[in-house]
């Protein structure tokens, strides 16, 4: 008998224990560790986000679900990983703080044989004065931000009605953010939503982006064949804020927010400042600042995880020059090369190094979009990291199962507007995530698996992948047939 | 110090005056159901090409 303990019940948390508990035997024991009750479907938050679907439709309890399949769910903190256990019992386990109700900061030992850390992203709103729902900016990074950013969209709507005009602010709020494609949803969405509502012609929409090229999204960008043409991402991006009226400022660093007004500056070095009315910026992500703790009682956190607190997994490190980052740097099984028995999944892992080319304002601030890894990629490492613990209890001597990031693909839909007949969203997909130049010398990518459309096809798809998501999160019959 | 509140840029003179934009007839087709549900199917087929291929 053993057990697996999964650190988070995000999008990479909940796939890996729902595919462990399928795959294990019932004498195995799977212990979910979320200081979170509920489930949420962050992309559905940018829908929230403007007011067109309630919160409760983008999260639901994940005890219910958990005790149907057998799963134990703890809601709780992962604060310390003891991987050589301690002193006279090297039994590993973790040290996890209580965040239920009644029992807040209570701490428990929880033991394992395997973890999984897919704690997900800390929400570092700190590294920008003034940045999120406790200054002066909101966010949809959770459905609660979302639904606030939604009560405070109404409020700007019903000042338009009177005829006040607003100026609406969306982007990153930091140099070093990542999910610029989550920014991209809302900007269009709350395009849509003001003209839904008949205020459009009193609004000023502005994206501020840390992208050296609109259409990067921490990817790069990426080129598609398109009208006779191979097209950068960027020709795409700003056809769609051109034709809905949104200007754009570009690598821009956000260095303090103020109420109604944001400051930045750019890589060139001109620093400059923006009015808002209502502005949604995204921050930046760090790791949740989990410790790691030897027998002796000693802090071995930097054997484990990087300075920036995501854990370290068999991703070579070695620091190089842009031109000499290639694929192979990108982990393939997600395995920490400390202790062979603790894997890290979706946004919890360490990246080699970013995907678009860092740089950095003549202040020294980071214009370095980070690279993303949520959505598909996040649950096929999940699945796979389940794929190999199961593997190694059954006797494999090693993972045999490989996701790296740079040898799969991701589909990704994100809505300009929902409605079913007048809605659109730029359907994409991408192969591989990570450009290889080696394989694909000229652009890094497979450009016949590489493309992007926009249309109403790609709305109903996103609803399809809305409902079909929330299904299979809720473990219902059949739900490994949908795929990740 | 740039204070975009102060901007009164000419359209011609804002960066979306140099990004491609769609004619009507795109716009019309983004919408116009027949096609939108051809292209769904082969959208589809495309997410499943990558989906299979990225599940090895």
């Amino acid at each position: 008998m053993s057990r697996v303990v999964v650190l988070g019940a995000g999008v990479a948390g909940h796939t890996a224990a729902s595919f462990l508990r399928k795959w294990l035997g019932r004498g195995d024991e799977v212990v979910v560790i979320t200081p979170k009750p509920d489930y949420n479907w962050i992309p559905s938050n940018i829908w929230v986000g403007v007011g067109l679907m309630p919160q409760k439709s983008v999260h639901f309890p994940l005890a219910p679900i958990y005790e149907r399949h057998g799963v134990e769910f703890r809601q709780a903190r992962a604060v310390e990983i003891h991987p050589e256990g301690r002193e006279g019992d090297p039994a590993p386990f973790v040290v996890a703080e209580s965040t239920a109700p009644g029992r807040e900061g209570a701490r428990e030992e929880v033991r394992y044989d395997f973890l999984v850390n897919a704690t997900g992203p800390k929400l570092n709103f700190a590294a920008t004065e003034g940045l999120g729902p406790d200054g002066h900016t909101v966010s949809v990074c959770t459905d609660a931000h979302a639904a606030e950013a939604a009560k405070r969209l109404g409020e700007a709507v019903a000042r338009m009605a009177r005829g006040e005009r607003q100026r609406f602010l969306v982007g990153t709020g930091h140099g070093a953010c990542t999910c610029q494609g989550a920014a991209f949803e809302y900007a269009v969405n709350l395009e849509f939503e003001l003209r839904a509502r008949g205020v459009r012609d009193r609004a000023d929409v502005w994206w501020l982006s840390n992208e050296y090229e609109l259409g990067d999204f921490g990817m790069g960008g990426m080129h598609l064949k398109m009208g006779g043409y191979i097209t950068p991402g960027k020709i795409f991006t700003e056809s769609l804020f051109a034709e809905r009226g949104i200007r754009w400022i570009k690598r821009a660093h956000v260095r303090k927010v103020e109420e109604g007004k944001a400051h930045f500056e750019t890589l060139e070095g001109e620093v400059g400042e923006i009015g808002f009315d209502f502005a949604m910026l995204l921050p930046p992500f760090a790791g949740v600042g989990l410790k790691a703790i030897d027998r002796m009682g000693a802090d071995i956190t930097p054997r484990v995880f990087q300075p920036n607190g995501f854990m370290k997994v068999d991703a070579d490190y070695t620091p190089r020059p842009y031109e000499q980052w290639t694929a192979k740097d990108w982990p393939k099984t997600y395995q920490s090369p400390a202790f062979p028995n603790i894997y890290a999944a979706g946004i919890a892992f360490a990246p080699p190094h970013a995907i678009s080319r860092p740089r950095q304002a003549p202040s020294g601030a980071p214009v370095a979009p980070a690279p993303p890894r949520t959505g598909m990629p996040s649950a096929m490492i999940g699945k796979v990291v389940a794929k190999n613990i199961v593997g190694m209890l059954r006797g494999a001597p090693g993972p045999t199962h490989t996701a790296s990031m740079a040898e799969i693909g991701a589909a990704c839909v994100a809505s300009a507007g929902a409605n079913p007949f007048t809605g659109t969203a730029a359907a994409m997909t991408v192969f591989p995530i990570v450009p290889d130049f080696e394989r694909y010398p000229e652009y890094g990518r497979d450009l016949n698996q590489t493309f992007g459309e926009i249309g109403l096809a790609g709305h109903w798809i996103k609803i399809l992948l809305h409902h079909g998501f929330i299904y299979k999160a809720h473990l219902y019959p059949g739900w490994s047939l949908i795929p990740e | 110090m740039t204070d975009i509140d102060t901007g009164t840029q000419p359209s011609r003179m804002q960066e979306s005056y140099f990004a491609a934009k769609p004619t009507a007839f795109t716009r019309f087709m983004r919408t116009f159901l027949p096609w939108q549900m051809w292209r769904f199917a082969v959208i589809n087929v495309r997410m499943a090409r990558i989906i299979f291929r990225s599940h090895g």
